[in-house]
């Protein structure tokens, strides 16, 4: 390796790749791993809210958590600011 | 018991045929009798890599639909005793694979080969599944480049959901880590992606690092599977992955730069 390798290693693209792929994979593996019907309950769950309160596709949170053998369902609802 | 080994990537043109190629006449040059299926039915490649594409008369789809017996469909090797191709058809649509069909070809291989190694198409369908569905092992290739990577993450993904042994709840496939078009030199540089790079994003065992070499690309010209170059350093990197498959343990070669400074040939590392 010659002197001006040691200055272009400061532009190391490898680096780059493998941080982004780190990120991503994790992403889709957790994506992967979640049950089928989860858009499908998410998006029922909108409809049954919006009969009541008008919130968008961003309010609502579904995400499934597994601590060892328990699975947790997790929704988080975020209510509009309450307009009086 | 023969072994089914699938050669899988996700993405096209990584070197699974080039792979399977020389992988199975690595196996039988080994005295191991051996089969090699093509499933990229519509986009047959297997027989050019392996110089028998004048040879095939009956193909895969011919022997499930009835219309050709297996034995009349593979195509012995000339160059290695125990070697055997299956051609996938050229001109049939890719659902003509059933199941069904797959696995009766499978159990008659079962009784006469050693090794069942079959070479997936590209991509995440029909007929990547009915080529690893029955493995017991996979060789996932991948090039050291990102969308590769991503690629072969994914196809891990189904080898441990979607295949036999995930649906009948058997010992998982057993999944191994071939890195291939790798450049030590670019490595070196920051500019590609190195062996524990991709094997910490991937998590697998590595079975063996293909440089990336002008004979690979010599060997698919002239239909000579690139192990049987035996002076290239491809060629070289397949035997060890064959015997590295078989249990023995073998340094891995072409990982680092080959031409070294002074200093590094002095102190090592």
């Amino acid at each position: 390796m010659g002197l001006f390798d040691y200055f272009k290693a400061s532009r190391n693209t490898a680096t780059v790749a493998r941080d982004r792929l780190n990120i991503l994979i994790a992403h889709e593996r957790a994506q992967a791993d979640q049950p089928s019907y989860l858009p499908a309950l998410q998006q029922d769950l909108l409809d049954v809210i919006r009969k009541y309160v008008d919130i968008g596709d961003d309010d609502l949170k579904l995400v499934i958590d597994r601590d060892d053998d328990c699975e947790i369902l997790e929704l988080n609802v975020t209510l509009p600011e309450a307009v009086t | 018991m023969a072994r089914i080994i699938v050669i899988t990537s996700g993405k096209g043109g990584v070197g699974k045929t080039t792979t399977s190629a020389a992988f199975a006449m690595g196996l039988a040059r080994k005295g191991l009798k051996t089969v090699v299926i093509d499933f990229d039915v519509g986009l047959r490649n297997l027989d050019l890599i392996m110089g028998c594409e004048r040879r095939v008369v009956y193909d895969l789809v011919n022997v499930i639909q009835g219309e050709a017996r297996l034995s009349q469909a593979l195509i012995r090797d000339k160059r290695a005793d125990h070697l055997y191709v299956l051609p996938a058809s050229q001109t049939r649509d890719k659902d003509a694979l059933s199941m069904e069909g797959i696995e009766s070809i499978f159990d008659e291989l079962k009784k006469t080969f050693d090794y069942i190694v079959c070479d997936s198409p590209a991509g995440i369908e029909h007929g990547a599944f009915m080529a690893m569905y029955h493995a017991d092992e996979a060789i996932v290739v991948t090039n050291p480049e990102i969308s590769s990577v991503r690629d072969s993450d994914r196809i891990l993904g189904l080898l441990a959901s979607k295949t036999k042994r995930a649906a009948e709840g058997l010992e998982p496939v057993k999944e191994h880590l071939l890195l291939t078009r790798y450049s030590p030199e670019r490595v070196q540089m920051g500019e590609m992606l190195g062996v524990e790079d991709v094997q910490e994003i991937l998590a697998l065992p590595l079975i063996g690092v293909i440089p990336e070499s002008q004979s690979v690309l010599a060997a698919s010209n002239s239909g000579v599977p690139v192990v049987l170059d035996e002076k290239s350093d491809a060629g070289q990197a397949y035997a060890d992955i064959v015997a590295r498959f078989l249990g023995e343990e073998i340094p891995y070669k072409f990982i680092d730069v080959q031409k070294r400074g002074i200093m590094s040939r002095i102190f090592g590392g």
